[in-house]
C-alpha cells in the first residue's frame, strides 16, 4: 500500500520529534500494563492465601455470625446441620467454633477469639495437627500473636473465657506450635484449640459457628438455617481495596497518557500547517484527499506501533523480571490487611498486554485522524501556495 | 496548432474574492493547444499565469468558461476524477521544485509510479530512464537537501516525466536558476518534447526560457494580448 509505504518514510525522516513522542507513549504503555499487572497479582495472591488459610471453598454460617459484631458471638453457635456434618465426616469441610476469651501471658491481660477446629482438618493450611496431644489444652497460634503476647513454644498463659450458661472459667493453655502465613485474621488476636475441648469447655457439645467448605467440594443447597457465604463474598473486601487502588492508579496513567496523546495531536496539527506545499504537490502529483488523510492518519498511528515496539524493547525483559523475582513489599504492607508475605508476583497475561495495546494504538489513531480532517476543506492552489483554511 | 488538440480554453473568467469584492485575474481567455507543443505563457507578475495553469492543470476551477483537458471538462470533475486526471495525464514542475526532503531522489521520482500502481519492476525501469534523461543517474542516494538547486529542478522533471505524461505544465521552472542551469534543463525539456512528443506548457517571463518557445501566448492583467508562432534558433 503507497499510503503505508509514505507515512512510514515521513515518521522515520521526522526524527528527533518523533522519538520524543513515542518514547513518552511507550512510558505510559509500558507503566500501564505494570499496575494492572501488579494489581492482579496483588488480587491473586491475596485472594489465593485466603482461600488456602482462611476461607477454603466458601463458608456456611450460624445465622447470628456477624464478623463485624464481636458481641453477637455469645448467641452465634449452634448444633452443625446434618448436611455439613456429612461432609465434615468425609473431610470435606471442617468445623470452627468460635467465641471471646481473655488471655493473661505474663500477667498482662489480652482480648483475644478463642477457636475450636478439628486437629485432623486438611481444609486450611493452618498446621492443626499439633493440636492433638496431651492432658494440657494445646494452643495453637501465628507468629503475630506470639510477638504481641510474648509467647514461645512450650510456654504456659492463662485463658479465661464465659461458657454457655454465662459462668466464668479459666485454664492454663500450652503453646505446641507457631505457625506463619501472610494472611493475618487466622493470627492476630488468634487462639486455636481443638474443637472437642472447647465445646466441652463451653459446654456446647456438637456446636459450631461456622463451617469452611474444601476447595473442591461440592456446596449443599441448604444446611439448616445456616447461611452459605460463597467466595465472592468472602473476598469482597480486597476486590473493593484492588478497585480502588486501581482507580488511583489509572488517574495517574490517565495523565500520563494524555501527555503522549496531547503530544502527539501537537505533532499531528504542527505537521498539517508545516506540510502545506507537500500536500499541494501530492494532490498535483494524483494523490486524492482521501489518501492525504489516510497517510497523515498513518503517520500519526504509526507513533503508537513505534512506541509498542520501544516499550516492548524494555519492557518485556522487565516485566519478565518482576514476575519472576517479584516486588519487595516493607514489613509494614502487612498492616494494610492485605494478605501478600513480603513479596508481590505480578502477573502480565496475554489479554492485559494485548487489550492494553489495542486501547493504546486506538487512542493514538484517533488523536491522529482528528486534526486531519481539515485536509479534506483543502483546495490544491491554497496549499500550494503554502495556505491553509 | 501541430496537431490534434488536447486542451481547449473557451471564454474562460477567473476571480478570486478579495475584501469586500473580487478581483478577476483572468478574462475572456480562448486558448487551443495541441499534441506536441512547446509553448510558453508569457507576462509579467500577477498577469494571471499560473492561475491559467492551475485550471488547465484540474487544481482550480474557472469561475466562467469552460476549459477541457484530454476530453474531460474541468468544471465537472469531481475531486476524484480530477485527481486521477492528473494522475494519469499531467506532470507538473514548479519554481520551488518542491521535492519531499524525506525521500531520495529515487524516491521522489517514484512517486507518480506508486500512485499509478506500477509493478515494482516496471517502475523501476521507468525511474532509471528517467534518472538518466536528466543526467542524475549518480545521484539516486541523495535527498534534496544534498543537490544544488539546478539537479533538483532536473529531479522534479524527471518526476514529472518518469510516466510518459501527455502534457507538463512547468510554472517559472528557471525563476531559480543561473543561466547555465536554466539552458540545462530547457534543453532537456525541449528534447523530451521531441523524442517522445510530450506537450510543455511554460508560464515564465524570463527571457532565457523565451528563446526556446516554440509559440508563445502573452498575458496581460488576464487578458491573452498575443497569441505567435516562433522562430526557434
Ligand atoms: N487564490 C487566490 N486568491 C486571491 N487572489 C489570487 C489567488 N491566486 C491568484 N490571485 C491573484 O491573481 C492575480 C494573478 O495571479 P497569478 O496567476 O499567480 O499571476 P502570475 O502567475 O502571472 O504571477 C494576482 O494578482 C494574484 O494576487
Ligand atoms: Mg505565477
Amino acid at each position: 500500500m503507497v499510503t503505508l509505504k509514505l507515512a512510514y518514510k515521513n515518521i522515520i525522516g521526522a526524527g528527533l520529534r518523533t522519538w520524543l513522542n513515542v518514547v513518552v507513549l511507550s512510558f505510559s504503555f509500558v507503566l500501564i500494563i505494570w499496575t494492572q499487572g501488579l494489581y492482579k497479582g496483588m488480587n491473586q495472591q491475596a485472594s489465593r492465601a485466603m482461600k488456602e488459610m482462611e476461607l477454603g471453598g466458601g463458608q456456611f454460617w450460624h445465622p447470628e455470625y456477624d464478623p463485624y459484631d464481636p458481641l453477637t458471638l455469645e448467641d452465634s453457635h449452634g448444633p452443625i446441620p446434618e448436611e455439613l456434618q456429612v461432609l465434615i465426616d468425609k473431610g470435606e469441610a471442617v468445623p470452627i467454633l468460635i467465641t471471646s476469651a481473655t488471655i493473661y501471658p505474663d500477667g498482662r491481660f489480652q482480648t483475644v477469639q478463642l477457636k475450636g477446629i478439628l486437629p485432623e482438618q486438611s481444609i486450611l493450611g493452618l498446621p492443626t495437627g499439633s493440636l492433638r496431644n496431651g492432658q494440657e489444652l494445646p494452643v495453637l497460634i501465628g507468629t503475630r500473636m506470639a510477638k504481641s503476647a510474648n509467647l514461645d513454644i512450650g510456654d504456659y498463659f492463662t485463658i479465661r473465657w464465659r461458657d454457655a450458661r454465662g459462668v466464668f472459667d479459666a485454664i492454663d493453655g500450652k503453646v505446641v506450635n507457631i505457625f506463619r502465613t501472610t494472611v493475618g485474621a487466622v493470627d492476630r488476636g488468634q487462639i486455636w484449640v481443638p474443637i472437642d475441648r472447647l465445646r466441652e469447655m463451653l459446654g456446647m457439645p456438637g456446636e459450631g459457628t461456622i463451617v469452611v467448605i474444601g476447595k473442591d467440594t461440592v456446596v449443599p443447597e441448604k444446611a439448616g438455617d445456616w447461611v452459605f457465604r460463597n467466595l465472592d463474598y468472602l473476598l469482597r473486601e480486597i476486590a473493593e481495596v484492588i478497585r480502588t487502588k486501581k482507580v488511583g492508579a489509572s488517574i495517574m496513567y490517565a495523565l500520563l497518557l494524555s501527555m503522549a496523546l496531547l503530544a502527539i495531536f501537537d505533532t499531528q496539527v504542527l505537521s498539517l500547517f508545516r506540510r502545506r506545499k507537500e500536500m499541494g504537490t501530492l494532490m498535483a502529483l494524483g494523490m486524492t484527499r482521501g489518501m492525504l488523510i489516510r497517510i497523515f492518519t498513518l503517520e500519526g498511528a504509526f507513533h503508537g506501533i513505534l512506541a509498542v515496539l520501544v516499550g516492548a524493547v524494555y519492557g518485556v525483559p522487565l516485566l519478565i523480571w518482576f514476575e519472576k523475582n517479584g516486588w519487595p513489599l516493607p514489613d509494614y504492607a502487612d498492616d494494610f490487611g492485605m494478605a501478600l508475605g513480603n513479596t508481590l508476583y505480578p502477573i502480565y497475561g496475554a489479554w492485559l498486554v494485548i487489550g492494553t495495546t489495542l486501547l493504546i494504538l486506538l487512542a493514538v489513531t484517533i488523536v491522529s485522524f482528528l486534526p486531519t480532517r481539515r485536509i479534506a476543506k483543502l483546495k490544491p492552489t491554497d496549499a500550494l501556495r503554502g495556505k491553509i483554511s | 496548432m501541430d496537431k490534434a488538440a488536447i486542451i481547449t480554453v473557451e471564454n474562460v473568467y477567473k476571480s478570486f474574492p478579495m475584501g469586500t469584492g473580487e478581483f478577476t485575474a483572468l478574462k475572456e481567455v480562448n486558448l487551443t493547444f495541441g499534441e506536441g507543443e512547446f509553448t510558453g505563457i508569457v507576462g509579467p507578475s500577477g498577469s494571471g499565469k499560473t492561475t491559467l495553469l492551475n485550471i488547465i492543470g484540474s487544481l482550480d476551477v474557472p469561475t466562467k468558461g469552460k476549459a477541457i483537458v484530454m476530453g474531460r471538462n474541468i468544471n465537472d470533475l469531481t475531486q476524484k476524477e480530477a485527481a486521477d486526471l492528473r494522475n494519469r495525464y499531467l506532470g507538473f514542475i514548479f519554481q520551488t521544485y518542491n521535492l519531499l526532503p524525506v525521500y531520495n531522489v529515487y524516491e521522489n521520482v517514484e512517486l507518480p509510479l506508486l500512485l499509478l500502481g506500477m509493478p515494482s519492476k516496471e517502475r523501476d525501469t521507468a525511474i532509471r530512464q528517467a534518472l538518466d534523461w536528466v543526467g542524475l543517474s549518480d545521484k539516486i542516494e541523495s535527498r534534496p537537501a544534498q543537490l544544488s538547486g539546478g539537479e533538483c529542478q532536473r529531479v522534479a522533471i524527471a518526476r514529472a516525466m518518469v510516466k510518459k505524461p501527455k502534457i507538463v505544465l512547468a510554472d517559472e521552472p528557471t525563476a531559480n536558476l543561473d543561466a547555465k542551469n536554466s539552458h540545462h534543463i530547457l534543453r532537456t525539456m525541449e528534447a523530451l518534447n521531441r523524442e517522445l512528443g510530450t506537450t510543455f506548457i511554460f508560464a515564465t517571463h524570463d527571457e532565457k526560457v523565451i528563446r526556446y518557445l516554440r509559440r508563445k501566448v502573452s498575458l496581460e492583467d488576464g487578458k491573452v494580448v498575443a497569441d505567435q508562432s516562433m522562430k526557434t534558433q
